[in-house]
């Protein structure tokens, strides 16, 4: 059966869900099911009828970005860029969860996506700014 | 905008599209009518191919099939010696070799049938490690299993040995390493005997696929494209392997007649794509009573795999950082590449210095403790100065100040205070260790490599005033599409934003070389730099803009310049910078027109229960010339040195008869935001002459230093010496058994 990220990328043609390793381990198939955040390579679409899922190209349709894009292109946090939407929808629902995160929260929140580039430090300055952009 | 928009923190170009989603991969891209094509591999290291079976109950003619047979030109990837197949013919020398690709439009179809693909092969010796190799346990490339030898021979280091206060010697191994780009290596193609080939993939070199294409197909440069797509992180494992895949692509869309779409997934980008060199080093050094060195004898040995691929190239760049940023009058430096039945390694960031530094940097560790000197007080007593040679005897003409960066990064850490608090507070379930290393990093092309290149870059102004530049450079991540920008706004003296890069693709841009080598920044954004000047001059020279004048004045006179004459354009070539010599045949001169000087810093906590080593601190110190972007640039060390705590203390490939057995990320560990400890980054701006603004290469160097730091904290923590990465807790269980 096909994969929810299958479906999202070839038949939605929703490309910004990326495929990474395919086995749940790098977050970068990152989308959010009724607000929870799943890996979609995981994910038979059968299960997911009348479920609400939200993706990279949901989290700023009118191209108002989120605080949390805006904060990513101006402190460093994306560089490739392949990991980089699982990484905003990551980072969105732990500041959902938790508007204030310290330090070792955001790394808690964040350790289900992995990134090569940054080395993280950048990332999480990111989520640090956006958190104050919010206030 | 800023005036200068050299030196600021401005935003990544591209960065907008990439946070939303909208940057395209190849895997993201799709043509009609397009096909999905797989690769069937070898199933033993080395043997005979015998025949080749398709089974099963598959409608096989609705296949597109290529095997050797096939291809239209040269079965080789075009590279240095060209002895790597495309497809293997006769002979399998690696497991995952490719000896079949099948192309069909149902991608879970064609899964099947590459399972129903059987290759059967006689099968002969192998040897699978740099050892068997060298003690030719069987005879597997050329006569002797040596891609590649080099000697560098300074002094007479056999002068030294009978006088010496001191010889101390040292053996030290690194492991393979995986790049691990998340985004999977790619490619698409269409082909066809009147258009030609074109590619588009994910890649760094551009040119590189080009020059193999040409060959395979046996076509005329102009006959072949290739586009760069968004690209997902390289490392150097998107340097010559795209190669290879785009050929793969290519070869069915000729067959075919059809687009032919390759996408790897995970478990076989690991298991059959290039990884870091395995290296071997030995070290045999004399030092005087007053810890000064006397001589240096290093023999520094790679794994290269299957094929040559770009073995030769990775062992010189080892080789010329294999004596580190120190002054020895005496140094002999014997080197090589040797062959194993495993898939050809490659290039991965730092290209062999990271294998040999860290042999190095352990090595002065061992031999201060011998000479009862302090690790910083006998580095101080043997670093490099401007006037002094290097291995190579290569006169630094540039400021150099090692012991100014190490008594700063030992400020910056607290090092002496905390060398002494962890010493007292030893006793408990967790030791604490601090170490550092000190090292250089070349920047370019090793020798007259950049002088062969001959790299090209192009600018044009359009009617309405913007700057488009042109270059094969690609944007992996590291920031290409920003640089460029700046250094080209601030030659101009015009906005950012009129500046744009060009996608490279090779039917618009020029050769500007591959993105390898930390060059792109230093020697193509020096291209930059002229070629936009040239459009400045031209302007300037015909009446059409004032000496002063305001990015508004400029776009005017772009529009009034092209309304005359038709076009603007410009291009630089590469000119190497004066009074730079080079020896090919004796491997002596001046190795690189620049390098990056750095002291890193790790502080370390040892768990005596768990035996896990976690790196609490990190500190990186270095002097890379003038900093284009801050931001980007703290970018690149952060990132480079947690690839470099991977290497050290997570990412073990784990080998059976030549294969990867953990090719997933479930059982190759790379570390997550919960691994790495808050690594502080510090710049020396020491401007360099040569560089556009004065700035150097920085990528490779943060992949230098951390290995040897972590292990200098580790044994100063546990009193335990070890001489070898990847340093898991199951090693450090057995040292910590064997102390106790």
């Amino acid at each position: 059966m096909a994969r929810l990220l299958d479906v999202l990328r070839e038949e939605l043609k929703l490309t910004g869900t990326k495929e990474g390793c395919g086995e749940g381990e790098c977050g970068a198939c990152t989308v959010l099911i009724d607000g929870q955040i799943v890996n979609s390579c995981l994910v038979p679409v059968a299960q997911i009828e009348g479920s609400n899922i939200k993706t990279i190209e949901g989290v700023a349709p009118e191209s108002n970005l989120h605080a949390v894009q805006q904060a990513f292109i101006d402190h460093g946090g994306a560089q490739c860029g392949i990991c980089t939407p699982g990484m905003v929808l990551a980072a969105i629902n732990l500041l959902d969860r938790n508007p204030t995160p310290s330090e070792s929260e955001i790394r808690t929140g964040l350790a289900g996506n992995l990134c090569r580039c940054t080395g993280y430090m950048k990332i999480f300055e990111s989520i640090v700014k956006a958190c104050q952009s919010n206030r | 905008m800023p005036d200068h928009p050299f030196g600021k923190s401005i935003p990544r170009k591209e960065g907008r599209k990439k946070v939303t989603g909208e940057a395209l991969y190849v895997d993201d891209l799709s043509f009609d009518g397009m096909l999905h094509g797989v690769t069937v591999r070898s199933p033993v290291a080395r043997g005979r191919i015998k025949n080749i079976l398709f089974e099963g109950d598959l409608p096989w003619d609705e296949f597109t099939i290529v095997t050797a047979k096939d291809i239209p030109g040269g079965n080789f990837v075009a590279l240095i010696l060209n002895d790597q197949p495309y497809l293997a013919a006769e002979m399998v020398n690696h497991p995952e070799e490719p000896v079949v690709l099948l192309a069909h439009q149902n991608k879970y179809l064609l899964e099947e049938a590459r399972r129903n693909v059987r290759i059967e092969i006689d099968e002969l010796p192998p040897v699978y490690s740099l050892e068997e190799s060298l003690a030719r346990k069987a005879i597997i490339w050329g006569e002797d299993n040596i891609f590649k030898k080099f000697l560098v021979d300074k002094g007479n280091v056999e002068d030294v040995w009978s006088s010496a206060h001191l010889i101390i010697e040292g053996e030290y191994h690194t492991g393979a390493q995986e790049q691990l780009y998340i985004e999977n290596n790619g490619a698409i193609a269409i082909a066809n005997s009147e258009d030609g080939v074109t590619v588009w993939g994910s890649m760094q070199c551009p040119y590189y696929v080009h020059k193999a294409l040409v060959k395979l197909f046996d076509l005329t440069e102009d006959k072949i494209r290739v586009i760069q797509t968004e690209t997902g992180g390289g490392f150097g494992g998107k340097e010559e392997y795209p190669s290879m895949i785009a050929g793969h692509a290519a070869l069915l869309a000729w067959k075919s007649g059809k687009p032919v779409k390759m996408i790897y997934d995970r478990a076989e980008d690991m298991v059959a794509t290039t990884k870091r060199h395995p290296s071997k080093t030995r070290h045999k050094t004399a030092v005087s009573a007053d810890g000064k060195l006397l001589a240096m004898e290093i023999e520094f040995i790679i794994d290269g795999g299957a094929y040559c691929t770009l073995s030769p190239v990775v062992l010189s760049r080892g080789t010329i950082h294999a004596a580190g940023p120190y002054y020895c009058p005496n140094v002999r430096i014997k080197s090589q590449a040797v062959a194993t039945n495993v898939p050809p390694h490659g290039a991965f960031r730092g290209f062999g210095a990271p294998q040999s530094i860290f042999a190095l940097e352990r090595h002065f560790d061992k031999v201060a403790r011998k000479l009862g000197l302090t690790a910083e007080e006998f580095r101080r007593r043997n670093f490099i100065h401007e006037g002094e040679t290097t291995a190579t005897s290569q006169e630094i003409r540039e400021r150099v100040d090692m012991e100014g960066l190490l008594n700063k990064a030992l400020e910056l850490t607290d090092y002496h205070a905390k060398t002494r608090r962890f010493a007292a507070e030893r006793g408990g379930r967790v030791r604490r260790g601090i170490g550092f290393a000190s090292f250089m990093h070349g920047a370019g092309f090793t020798g007259s490599g950049e002088v062969y290149l001959q790299s090209v870059v192009g600018a044009e102004a359009t009617a309405d005033g913007h700057v488009q530049l042109l270059a094969a450079s690609t944007e992996i991540g590291q920031g290409t599409n920003t640089i460029f920008s700046q250094i080209a706004s601030e030659a101009l003296g015009i906005d950012f934003d009129l500046i744009e890069v060009l996608q490279p693709d090779t039917s618009k841009v020029p050769n500007s070389g591959p993105t390898v080598a930390s060059r792109t920044a230093m020697i193509v954004g020096k291209l930059v730099e002229s070629a936009v000047l040239g459009l400045k001059q031209t302007l300037i020279g015909s009446g059409f803009l004032p000496e002063a004048y305001s990015s508004q004045d400029f776009q005017k006179a772009c529009g009034e310049y092209i309304d005359r004459f038709g076009s603007l354009k410009t291009a630089a070539t590469y000119q190497p910078p004066p009074n730079v010599h080079w020896d090919d045949e004796k491997y002596q001169g001046d190795a690189y027109g620049a390098y990056a000087w750095a002291v890193y810093v790790a502080q370390v906590a040892f768990d005596e229960l768990t035996y896990e080593a976690h790196v609490e601190d990190f500190v990186a110190l270095q002097e890379v010339g003038r900093v284009i972007n801050p931001v980007l640039a703290a970018g690149q060390i952060e990132g480079g040195v947690a690839q470099a705590i991977g290497f050290t203390l997570f990412e073990n490939v784990v080998w059976k008869d030549g294969r990867m057995v953990n090719n997933q990320m479930t059982n190759y560990i790379i570390p997550t935001p919960a691994d790495i400890p808050p690594i502080k980054v510090y710049f020396q701006e020491n401007p360099y002459a040569y560089g556009p603004g004065g700035a150097k290469g920085i990528g490779e160097l943060p992949m230098d230093g951390a290995a040897p730091a972590i292990l200098n904290a580790i044994e100063n923590a546990t009193g335990l010496v070890f001489t070898e990465v990847p340093l898991l807790p199951e090693k450090l269980m057995e040292g910590m058994l064997a102390q106790s």
